[in-house]
C-alpha cells in the first residue's frame, strides 16, 4: 500500500508569480487512477460525515479506480452542483480527509483533487444534463448568486420548481467571480457550472439588486418562497487613521477590480488598478492570500501579510499560506497596524505597525494579541489592502419588513434555513458570517429541502382549502 | 438583456444626453439616485445620475460629459447601440421637504440632476429658487426645463456671455441675504459644491450636495466610494449619494478623485489613438 498521494502537479513559483493562469494543474488520468487505487473503500466511510453535501466519496473515487470517469463525475453531481469549484478551492484538509483512515498511516486520500479530475474530464468530455421531473406550479426566487445560491437552485430545479436567480453584478457566481483569484480556481470553470444550472432550467436575472429594484416583500408577490443568499459583501475596515487615503484597498475592492472587472489586463480591460511596488496585506485568512498573490502578480517588488496573532492562529487554508510562501510573499506575524502614512498627495507612504504578544485566550478561544510597548516601527507601501473579513450588506434587511437580524446584519435562521419572515429562507454567509464555499452549498442543500417542504406545504394547504369549498 | 439607447442628443459642447431603454430601473427610479452601466464586455463600471425618467415608457435619460475614456466611448454610440450592463436605481433618493424655500444650485451637467428633484420638491408644494451656471453660454444646458419646475430662475456664466458674470456663489449670496431660505441643494463639481458649503454655513442654512466619487460596484461591496462626512467614513454608494455639505471633507473627496488620473491618461491616449487609426485605416 502507498503511503503517499502523488504531488499535485503545479506551475513553478518562479513563473507562475508572473501570470494569472492556474497553480495547481490537476491530476492526469495516471495520477487519479494511481491515487484512488489506494481507497480503502471503508464499509463504514468516515470522510462522508466530513462532507457538508453529503458526496458519496468511496462510490465517486471507486469509479476512478475502475478508470469510469464520467461516471465519477455523474456520481459526484448527484451531490454536489459545483465539483469543479469544490475540488479546486474546499479545504478538505479539514472536513473529509480529516476523517480518512489511510490519515492514520500515511497521507489522507487526495478527496479533492480526486473530485477536481473527475469533475474536469466531464467538463472536457461535454457535460450530461439529468433529467428533470414535470415542472410544478411554484417559483422561487434566489437572491445572489454565489455557492449556496447556485446550490439552492440547482436543486430545487432538479425537483422541477420554477428558480429564478437575482444577481446585482454584471456576472453570476458571486464571490466566486468577484472574490477567489483565476489563478486559483479559473472564471472559465464558474461560467461552466453556472452554465450547467441555467441547463437544469435555472433563470438568471443579472443586474438585478433586491432593496432596489425588488424589495423582499414584492418578490414574495411574485414568487412563493424566497432564498436570500446574498452573502457577507460589506468589508470591515481596521478604523486606524489613514484608511482613506489614496492607494487603500478593502479586499473587495482590490479583488473585485482583479478579478471581476479585470484590471490586470489594463488597458485593455478599462478598470485600472493601482500596481504597488510595495504592498502591504493586513490579515490571514484565504482572502488575504489571494490579495497578496494578486498583488505579486500585478509587479509588487515586495508584499508582506500583517498579522495581529501567530502562525497558529493564521485562518487561511495551509495550502494557500504555503502557495504564498513559495511565491515570496513575506509575513509578519504578532505585527498589528496602527496608523497608515500618506504624503502630501494623499498617498500610502508606510504602514506604522506594533509588534504583538499572545495573551489569554479571548471569547474566541484563540489567544488573544496584546501590544508590546516600544515596538512601534514602519513599513513602507504604496498600497495597503485591509483583508480582515466582510459582514453581510444592510441593503435587504433595512427593506424587508418582519426578518429579524442579529449584530451586524446576520440574518438568524433555523436548522432548516428558515429566517423569522414565512416563505424567506436564508443560507450562507449572509447566516454565518464570512465563512467557506462549501459551508455555503451545505446550507443550501438544507435549504433547498426545507423550500420543496415549504412549497409541498403550501400545496397541502390549497387541496385542503378546495376540499372546504 | 440588452439596454437599448434609444435616443441620444449632443446638448452642448462634450455634454451629451441618453435615452436608455430600460424599464424594471424606470419604474423604480426616484430624484437623486444613479445608476451604474458598463459599455461592453472589456468596459468599467461608471455611475451616471439619472437626470429624468419615463415610467410609461421605460426610459432613463442620463447627461454626461466626455471626460475620460468611458465617456468618449459612451459619446460616439448612436441611437439603436446598447450597453452590456445597465443597474440601478442606486443610491437614496433625495429627500423631499415641505413647505420650504428651496435654493437649488446646479453647475455644468449637475444642472440636469437638479431637474428631477426640483420638479419633484415643487409638486410636494416647496417654493423653489434655481441658479444655474457655466462656464459659457454655449455650456449651459437645461435652462427651459430648470426654469419649467422653478419659482425664480437665475443664470451666471463665468465669461458672461449670459446671465451674472459670474460664479453661482455671487447669486446664492445675495439671495441669502435678502431672503430667508430653508434649503440649499448644491449639485455640480466639487469645487463648486464646496464654494456653495463655505457660503451658506455662515448663514446657519442646511445644504446638501450630491457626491460624485470613483465606484465600482455601487451597491456597498467594495469601499472606492468611501467618503468623510461628519469625522465618520460613510460609502456614498449606499450611505448617499447626497450628504450634508457642512460635514463633507471635501480636500479628501478631491485628492480621492485623482487616485487613478496617471491611468485614466494611459487608458484615454490609447482610445483615441485606436479612433485615429479606425478613422484613417
Amino acid at each position: 500500500m502507498l503511503v503517499k498521494r502523488p504531488e499535485m502537479p503545479e506551475q513553478d513559483p518562479e513563473k507562475r508569480i508572473h501570470n494569472f493562469d492556474e497553480v495547481a494543474l490537476g491530476y492526469t488520468e495516471e495520477q487519479a487512477t494511481i491515487e484512488a487505487n489506494r481507497c480503502l473503500q471503508c464499509k463504514k466511510p468516515q470522510c462522508i460525515k466530513g462532507c457538508p453535501v453529503e458526496i458519496e466519496i468511496p462510490a465517486f473515487i471507486k469509479n476512478i479506480a475502475e478508470r469510469n470517469f464520467e461516471a465519477s463525475a455523474s456520481e459526484l453531481k448527484r451531490a454536489n452542483t459545483l465539483p469543479a469549484i469544490c475540488g479546486r478551492v474546499c479545504p478538505q484538509e479539514t472536513q473529509c480527509e480529516i476523517e480518512c483512515t489511510l490519515g492514520k498511516k500515511g497521507e489522507p486520500i487526495a478527496i479533492g483533487r480526486l473530485e477536481r479530475f473527475a469533475a474536469d474530464y466531464e467538463l472536457e468530455k461535454g457535460v450530461q444534463i439529468p433529467e428533470i421531473p414535470e415542472s410544478t406550479v411554484y417559483r422561487v426566487a434566489v437572491v445572489g448568486s454565489g455557492p449556496a445560491s447556485l446550490t439552492v437552485a440547482a436543486d430545487l430545479a432538479r425537483i422541477g420548481h420554477s428558480v429564478t436567480i437575482l444577481e446585482a453584478l454584471h456576472e453570476a457566481g458571486g464571490v466566486l467571480i468577484y472574490g477567489i483569484p483565476e489563478f486559483r480556481l479559473p472564471k472559465e470553470i464558474v461560467r461552466a457550472e453556472v452554465d450547467f444550472i441555467k441547463k437544469l432550467g435555472v433563470e438568471i436575472k443579472l443586474n438585478f439588486v433586491v432593496g432596489k429594484l425588488r424589495s423582499v416583500d414584492e418578490l414574495l408577490t411574485e414568487y412563493d418562497a424566497v432564498f436570500l443568499g446574498s452573502g457577507a459583501g460589506l468589508p470591515s475596515f481596521l478604523g486606524i487613521e489613514g484608511e482613506n487615503l489614496n492607494g487603500v484597498y478593502s479586499a473587495n475592492e482590490f479583488l473585485t477590480r482583479v478579478n471581476l472587472m479585470k484590471a490586470y489586463q489594463f488597458p485593455d480591460y478599462d478598470t485600472p488598478i493601482k500596481k504597488g511596488k510595495h504592498v502591504v496585506v493586513v490579515g490571514a485568512g484565504n482572502v488575504a492570500m489571494d490579495a497578496a498573490r494578486c498583488a505579486l502578480r500585478l509587479g509588487a517588488e515586495n508584499v508582506t501579510i500583517v498579522y495581529r496573532r501567530g502562525e497558529e492562529e493564521m485562518t487561511a487554508r495551509i495550502e494557500e499560506i504555503q502557495h504564498a510562501k513559495d511565491e515570496g510573499v513575506h509575513f509578519k506575524l504578532l505585527t498589528n497596524p496602527t496608523i497608515i502614512h500618506g504624503d502630501e498627495n494623499n498617498w500610502v507612504k508606510t504602514v506604522k505597525c506594533i509588534k504583538m504578544r499572545l495573551g489569554e485566550p479571548d471569547e474566541s478561544g484563540r489567544a488573544r494579541p496584546e501590544p508590546i510597548p516600544g515596538t512601534e516601527h514602519e513599513i513602507p507601501a504604496d498600497v495597503a489592502v485591509i483583508a480582515i473579513g466582510t459582514t453581510p450588506n444592510p441593503l435587504i434587511p433595512s427593506t424587508t419588513s418582519d426578518l429579524q437580524t442579529i449584530k451586524r446584519n446576520i440574518i438568524p435562521t433555523d436548522a432548516e434555513c428558515r429566517t423569522s419572515k414565512k416563505g424567506v429562507f436564508a443560507g450562507g454567509d449572509v447566516v454565518t458570517g464570512s465563512a467557506t464555499v462549501i459551508s455555503a452549498m451545505g446550507a443550501g442543500k438544507i435549504a433547498a429541502r426545507a423550500i420543496d417542504q415549504y412549497l409541498q406545504s403550501l400545496r397541502f394547504a390549497e387541496t385542503t382549502s378546495t376540499l372546504d369549498c | 438583456m440588452t439596454y437599448t439607447i434609444l435616443e441620444r442628443e449632443e446638448l452642448a459642447p462634450e455634454i451629451y444626453l441618453l435615452k436608455l431603454h430600460a424599464p424594471e430601473v424606470a419604474s423604480k427610479s426616484k430624484p437623486g439616485q444613479f445608476i451604474i452601466i458598463r459599455i461592453d464586455e472589456n468596459g468599467e463600471r461608471i455611475p451616471l445620475t439619472i437626470a429624468d425618467y419615463n415610467r410609461d415608457a421605460g426610459i432613463i435619460t442620463v447627461v454626461f460629459m466626455e471626460i475620460g475614456k468611458t465617456t468618449k466611448q459612451l459619446a460616439v454610440l448612436k441611437s439603436g447601440d446598447s450597453l452590456s450592463d445597465l443597474v440601478g436605481p442606486l443610491g437614496n433618493p433625495a429627500h423631499v421637504p415641505k413647505n420650504s424655500v428651496v435654493v437649488f444650485v446646479g453647475g455644468g451637467v449637475g444642472i440636469t440632476t437638479v431637474f428631477p428633484e426640483a420638479r419633484e420638491f415643487k409638486k410636494a408644494g416647496n417654493t423653489i429658487i434655481s441658479i444655474i451656471g457655466a462656464r459659457s453660454e454655449n455650456l449651459l444646458i437645461w435652462e427651459d426645463l430648470v426654469h419649467s419646475v422653478s419659482d425664480k430662475l437665475y443664470i451666471t456664466t463665468d465669461d458672461g456671455t449670459k446671465g451674472h458674470h459670474g460664479f453661482v456663489t455671487d447669486v446664492l449670496t445675495n439671495i441669502l441675504k435678502e431672503q430667508g431660505v430653508d434649503l440649499v441643494v448644491a449639485i455640480g463639481p466639487v469645487v463648486m459644491m464646496r464654494a456653495v458649503a463655505d457660503v451658506t454655513k455662515p448663514f446657519g442654512v442646511k445644504t446638501i450636495v450630491s457626491l460624485n466619487p470613483v465606484m465600482v460596484d455601487g451597491t456597498g461591496m467594495c469601499g472606492s466610494c468611501r467618503v468623510v462626512v461628519g469625522g465618520e467614513t460613510r460609502f456614498t454608494c449606499v450611505d448617499g449619494p447626497e450628504f450634508d455639505a457642512h460635514q463633507v471633507d471635501f480636500t479628501l473627496l478631491m485628492k480621492r478623485l485623482t487616485t487613478y488620473r496617471d491611468e485614466e491618461a494611459v487608458s484615454l491616449g490609447k482610445f483615441m489613438h485606436e479612433q485615429d487609426c479606425d478613422e484613417k485605416c
